[in-house]
């Protein structure tokens, strides 16, 4: 959590990648991280693959798909991490879904993300409510940030619920849609963005969905403290390999 | 109906339940759950939906006393034949409910999701019918198998969209489904078949369907001159004919409920969607429910040789029936329940789905007293299933 709060305090708009592990090869989650850190990339979220990615688009169910092929599992996933805090500094996430997360046992899988060196979970489908009533302990003793997601159809309580429980960030979906590439946001979703701004949050927000270049990545911070690329890097990824991966960075910022 | 079975305020049934979704399918689910039991108990809503059930669907169905099955099994049996009505499912009672719903809500697309073809065709059936834009979403290998009622379908008026991610099958479908609703969140109604998903759907459809159980009452007053039978028995797949049959006799404890699965080629045969006995506690499609799945947590892909029990969930109501002991639960195998309806049809001259034909072949595993009075869910007609009956016994 520390290192997620650290991040967010510095002077700069910042970058953070998703990927699935185990993808392209199962063996390729180290390498990616290590390359994503010396690329100059501010957070990772590495993505657990599930069977049933339901606010996924194509892109992250192919990889989540090609991944369990492969044989990822939560177990091989935290023994791949096992030493990644030797070399990798920036903050790590996890971004899975309830049900894997649930098999393993909530409390091992906080306590194997402690352990690993893991500073937050993104569960997309664990609600706050229920978040709050039976699992919020476990998150605090073993200091996991969980972040939570606001969409464009979010209410207003609803965020200012959220921000008061959040110590790290806010993940901004935005527009209402599973997770994909675009080119540009429209007006509309420029528009939620700065009234999300305007609400004057404790927490910061990063914007998250359908950012995919420098446009994107810019009108995404204009207003908001940094934004995540996940399927456009899956894409690359699938093409270039995880030993070549700086040159993706070259037309986002 | 207030009963202990009954989920609660927040859609749980016991330990089951709840809604369990990403933030971005919230408002749509929220909409729903605030205003489903207002705008069903409105008289004008009721008026409707009861009198399209009469004249559209064709209800009551009949309760019919199968005496060549009686004598076989000594036991008097009925069967609730919900294969006459419109579309040859129970599936439509469900979608006229919800349909009335969206178009309350001021809904103009309707979408869905189908593995054999009978709820997308139950919820094109009713998009024509109240002239709304009709999606069904069915995975691409269903498509192939069961090639009449995608044409059934687009005779109706629907847009078929195959599933290709996955296995390609209901489960898939559904996901598609859901991430249509994510992407559709001001004017878009999903018409769940089941009573699977995130609260309020598996109430809401168990609601819609109780009309099955809230009709046996009465006609078993004029047959037997009392309301309640000893046994009820219906598949279960997801379990919406279930909920609808068992649900006004959940709370008569002397009622003793029989939910049958699909065993496949065998329980433990590695092709089976036995839920209730390969399944763990875990979460499909925004519902935490007992789930077949691997030691990680990956959804695994069920096997019957009937197309609407293959989902590797079942509705938390019967996750709840099945923990609390309150229904029993046995399983039938391919065989078992193509013997059974191959019997059906020449000893009562009724053709069965094949799901119902598996509720059927439970009669075969109980020891009945004469008197007992068995109400079997004939919850659909074999039609669609003629293919399989031809390949099977070589018709």
């Amino acid at each position: 959590m520390k290192r997620i709060q650290n991040k967010l305090k510095e002077n700069k708009k910042l970058l953070s990648i998703y990927f699935t592990a185990g993808f392209p090869k199962l063996e390729d989650t180290k390498t990616i991280i290590q390359n994503l850190e010396n690329s100059g990339v501010d957070m990772i979220e590495i993505g657990l693959p599930f069977s049933d990615p339901i606010a996924d688009g194509p892109t992250i169910q192919a990889s989540s798909t090609k991944a369990l092929e492969n044989g990822m599992t939560s177990d091989l996933l935290f023994q791949q991490l096992k030493d990644i805090r030797q070399t990798v500094e920036i903050p790590l996430l996890i971004m899975g879904y309830f049900n894997p997360i649930l098999q393993f046992g909530i409390e091992n899988f906080c306590k194997k993300c402690h352990e690993t060196g893991i500073d937050g979970l993104i569960i997309p489908d664990l609600p706050l409510e229920i978040y709050l009533s039976e699992y919020e302990p476990i998150f605090k003793k073993y200091q996991l940030a969980n972040i939570f997601l606001i969409t464009p159809q979010t209410s207003e309580e609803k965020i200012r619920q959220i921000d008061d429980n959040t110590d790290t960030f806010i993940y901004m979906v935005s527009s209402s849609s599973v997770t994909g590439s675009k080119t540009e946001f429209n007006q509309k979703q420029l528009a939620y963005f700065e009234k999300i701004a305007y609400m004057k949050l404790k927490n910061p927000q990063i914007i998250g969905f359908g950012i995919s270049n420098k446009t994107t990545f810019n009108q995404a911070t204009q207003s908001q403290k940094g934004a995540i690329i996940g399927s456009h890097f899956i894409n690359y990824l699938e093409k270039n390999g995880p030993l070549n991966i700086s040159p993706f960075f070259d037309d986002i910022r | 109906m207030n009963s202990k079975y009954n989920a609660n305020e927040k859609g749980f049934y016991g330990q089951f339940g709840g809604t369990f979704i990403p933030e971005m399918l919230y408002p749509n689910v929220e909409e729903l759950r605030l205003k489903y039991l207002e705008i069903s108990q409105e008289p004008e809503f009721k008026k409707e939906f009861m009198s399209l059930l009469k004249e559209y669907v064709g209800r009551p169905t009949p309760l019919y006393f199968a005496k060549r099955l009686s004598d076989k099994y000594n036991a008097k049996i009925y069967l609730k034949r919900e294969d006459l009505c419109h579309t040859g499912a129970h599936k439509i009672n469900n979608t006229i409910g919800q349909i009335l719903l969206a178009k309350r809500l001021g809904k103009q697309r309707i979408i869905a999701e189908t593995g054999a073809g009978q709820h997308g065709v139950a919820t094109a059936t009713v998009c024509a019918l109240m002239g709304l834009q009709c999606i069904v979403y069915m995975g691409e290998i269903d498509i192939e198998r069961q090639a009449p009622n995608v044409a059934r379908m687009k005779m109706l008026g629907a847009e078929v969209r195959p599933a290709t991610s996955g296995s390609k099958t209901l489960k898939d479908a559904t996901n598609e489904a859901i991430r249509d609703w994510i992407n559709n969140p001001e004017d878009t109604f999903y018409i769940i078949g089941s009573v699977v998903g995130p609260h309020p759907y598996p109430d809401m459809v168990a609601r819609f369907q109780s009309v099955i159980s809230e009709e046996i009452k009465i006609q078993l007053l004029e047959h037997e001159n009392r309301e309640n039978p000893d046994y009820v028995i219906a598949c279960v797949g997801g379990g919406s004919n279930a909920a609808g049959v068992f649900y006004h006799f959940l709370d008569e404890e002397n009622v003793k409920l029989l939910a049958i699965e699909a065993a496949g080629k065998g329980i433990y045969s590695g092709e089976s969607a036995a839920t209730s006995v390969l399944g763990k506690m875990g979460i499909i499609h925004g519902s935490k429910t007992l789930l077949m799945q691997t030691e990680d947590g990956q959804i695994t892909e069920p096997y019957s040789i009937s197309a609407g029990l293959d989902y590797p969930g079942i509705g938390p109501l019967h996750a709840h029936l099945f923990d609390t002991k309150r229904a029993e639960f046995l399983s039938v195998t391919d065989d078992e329940a193509m013997q059974a309806g191959m019997e059906l049809a020449q000893s009562e001259g009724i053709i069965p789905a094949i799901e119902s034909a598996h509720a059927l072949a439970a009669l075969e595993n109980k020891k009945f007293d004469p008197n007992d009075i068995v109400v079997v869910n004939l919850s659909g007609r074999g039609d669609k299933d003629l293919n399989t009956y031809i390949n099977y016994f070589k018709l």
